[in-house]
Parts: C-alpha cells; structure tokens; sequence
C-alpha cells in the first residue's frame, strides 16, 4: 500500500527496462503486503457449486398454501435490494417461476403427465459451466469464478449493452430501465430492504449472483434458507465437484432433468420431477 | 488610427469585465474543509491505513477493493497493524464515517468530483 498509480507505472517501468515481467513490479513495489491482502479467510471451500431442486417437494408446498408459495422469491429480493416495478416488462428476475412447458420446451407432449402440466417451476441463472453470457461480455463485467463456477457480474463495469442477455438461453438476465431508487413507493414500502448489499443503477443487467456474499461467510443462499425455514428442504445448494456432497448424492439418487441440455452450456441446477 | 481612444476604453473594460471574477473572488479563497470524525471514527483512533495515505489516495484503495473483493473474491483486507477488515465501503468505511455530508461530501464538492459510488451503494442514515 502506499503507492499511487504514478508511482506504480514508475516501478513498472523500471521492472521492464531491466526486462522483469508485470509479476516481478508487484514484488518489488509491496513485498509481502500484496501476499496479505491476497489471503482473505476462506470460509467456504466448494469447487463448482450447483443446485438440485426438488420439484415434488415444491409443487406439494405450493398446492398447500392459497397462494402457492413465494418464501424463497421473497428471501432474495429482499436480500439483494430487488425491487418490484409492478409491470412485468420492467420486471428484475433473480429468481421467478414458469410454467413446465415453457421451462422445458424440448420435452413436448400432448398428452402430458397432470403432476408437472402447467406447473411452475423455480427458476435462476444456471451458473453455467460453459456460460455464453461471459463469453460475449465485452467489459468482463460477467465472469466466471474460478475458484468455485459462480457466474459472476461486476456492476462498477457493466456497460448495459445486453449481448449477455441475447446470449443467455434461460432469460435468466433483466436490465434495469429504471433507476431501482425510483420503482413504486406503494409497492416497495421498506425499499431498500437490505443495508448491508447495494443497489444498483439504471442501465445495468443484473441476475442471481448465487449469493456470493453469504457463500463467502459459510452461509447458505437466501432461497435456500427461506426453504429449509419452512421445512421444505425443495432447494438443495452443494459442491458437484464433492462425490460425497448432498447434490451428488441426491443426483446418485434421483433422475435429474437439466433446461436446454442440448446447447451445450452445461447448466449446474438440476430438477427432480 | 481611427478611433483610437474608444478602441483603448472598449479594451480596457473588456479585459476588466474578463478579469472581474478574480477581482470578486480576490482574497477570499475557500478555505479547504476539514473531514469532521465522528465519535465512532475518534475512538477508533486508527483508519484502515495511515491518515496521509488514506487522505491523498483512499479511492486508490477503495478501487483496489472493489476489484479484489468483487473479482477474486479476496473479501478481507489485512492493515498495516495486522488488523482484519472486510473490504466494503457501505458495511466498514460508512460504519465509522457515518456522517456522509461532512465527511465526504464536503471535500469532494470542494474539489468539484462527483464519484459515482453512492448510484448504488446505500449512504448511511443522517440525523439532521
Ligand atoms: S443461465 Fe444464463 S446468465 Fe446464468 S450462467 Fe447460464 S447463460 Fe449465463
Ligand atoms: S450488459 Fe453488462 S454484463 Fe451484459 S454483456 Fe453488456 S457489459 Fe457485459
Ligand atoms: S442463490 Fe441467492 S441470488 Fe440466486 S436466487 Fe437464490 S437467493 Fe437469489
């Protein structure tokens, strides 16, 4: 620390006229304050995080209640500062619901079964093991973590072109048309409703970030939460990359169906039906 | 020449009437405003860097955070005292230096930048 970025590209500079690499700048410029803020305390150490949803589970909590059931909807709106626009145009989606046949539309049948017909299903952002979103971003605004598969987005760079939201087959992305601070009073009457997440600005596409923030505290997702707090358990978050975690016992367990297979991007949530 | 003279009194009240502002403002330069601390800021004596660093460069550090916290995922920031902080300008930096206005607005109005931060990161409560 200490250094501004003149001082920086003077270092830099130096480390290249005697023919060092960008590394060797960082080294000569903070020995070991780098290495110490490069820590971090790992709380939560999974390899490619995925999501093994229930749907009997779900579909049984839903037909229970008058309403169906919105606890998991509500958990991440209110989470992550997700405001209701009241116009399905304008509408921010982290995590919604569709009928079957439209979340599976490579399974037609006329003559389909009355347990999942016109059913709606829980949706979010698949988290891609082969996201077309990152590959299109021309900022790296959306990205990958290596670390554990999250697709990510970085607000402070999204430029709110859309090609992520053209390439991304799961409709899993919305743009904000409207500065969220200004959707309808009425219908957000504790907005923001979490002080310790941001907010976001007009103009940028945003999506489920599969709750990053918690993860990095050794907590489960918000949705995930809301579930299990009603005793559903529908919602099931887990480390595929784990042979002993609880997704790849219940994918052991269960006959799977994943949305679009044939595209290729690989999805990381899984449906029981 | 023609018209001399009126040519030399346009001149001079149009370069007057130029200069006017900086006759106006003569000698009352703004003073720069001092960041006032809070009572939770005074206690905690220590900022997560030294003052002078933290005065001249703080949006330095606050970009370097964003960058590691948002992208690599590092979330924790190691002071020079060996202290942990959670690298997050709503949750830590406005947590001590709740009073936005004095703290942060005055200079930056001062300086005449308008950082972009507060588009989507909540500012703390004020009482007025
Ligand atoms: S579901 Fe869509 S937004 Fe999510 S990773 Fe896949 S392509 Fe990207
Ligand atoms: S809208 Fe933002 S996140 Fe999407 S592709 Fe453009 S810059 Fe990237
Ligand atoms: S994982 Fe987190 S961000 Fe994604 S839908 Fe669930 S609560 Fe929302």
């Amino acid at each position: 620390m200490g250094v501004d970025r003149r001082e920086f590209l003077k270092i830099a500079g130096y480390a290249a006229l005697f023919g060092l690499g960008g590394k060797a700048a960082i080294d000569i410029l903070a020995p070991g304050e780098l290495e110490a803020s490069m820590q971090g305390i790992p709380l939560t150490q999974g390899k490619r995080w995925s999501m093994v949803i229930d749907m009997r589970k779900c579909l049984k909590q839903q037909e229970a209640g008058k309403d169906g059931c919105k606890e998991c909807m509500i958990a991440c709106h209110r989470e992550h500062n997700v405001p209701d626009w009241g116009n399905p145009k304008h509408a921010i989606k982290w995590i919604w619901q569709d009928k079957y046949e439209h979340v599976f539309p490579e399974h037609p049948n006329q003559f389909i079964d009355e347990g999942v017909r016109h059913k709606p299903f829980i949706l979010l952002c698949n988290h891609c093991l082969n996201p077309p979103c990152v590959r299109v971003c021309p900022t790296q605004a959306t990205f990958k973590r290596e670390s554990d598969g999250i697709v990510a987005m970085d607000m402070h760079r999204c430029i709110g072109c859309r090609f992520c939201m053209a390439a991304c087959p799961y409709g899993s992305r919305s743009f904000n048309w409207g500065d969220p601070r200004k959707a309808p009073k009425e219908l957000n009457p504790d907005y923001p409703t979490n002080r310790a997440y941001p907010e976001r600005s007009m103009g940028v596409v945003e999506k489920c970030n599969f709750c990053v923030e918690l993860v990095a505290k050794g907590e489960l997702p918000a949705c995930v939460q809301a579930c299990d707090k009603i005793k559903v358990h529908a919602l099931n978050f887990g480390d595929l990359d784990a042979p002993e975690s609880n997704v790849r016992k219940l994918l052991r367990e269960h006959y799977t169906i994943r949305r679009k297979p044939a595209l290729g991007t690989e999805p990381n949530l899984f449906y029981i039906i | 020449m023609y018209d001399g003279g009126k040519i030399i009194i346009g001149l001079i009240i149009g370069i007057g009437l130029f200069l006017s502002p900086f006759f106006y403002n003569a000698g009352k330069a703004a003073k720069a405003p001092e960041p006032e601390l809070t009572a939770m800021a005074k206690e905690a004596k220590v900022c997560v860097a030294q003052k002078s660093y933290m005065r001249e460069s703080h949006f330095t550090m606050l970009d370097e955070w964003r960058n590691t916290s948002v992208r690599d995922g590092e979330r924790y920031y190691t002071a020079w005292d060996g202290k942990k902080y959670y690298k997050s300008l709503q949750v830590t930096c406005m947590d001590c230096h709740s009073n936005k206005t004095k703290f942060c607005d005055q200079c930056h109005n001062y300086v005449d930048v308008d950082p972009y931060c507060w588009d989507c990161h909540i500012v703390p409560e004020e009482k007025k």
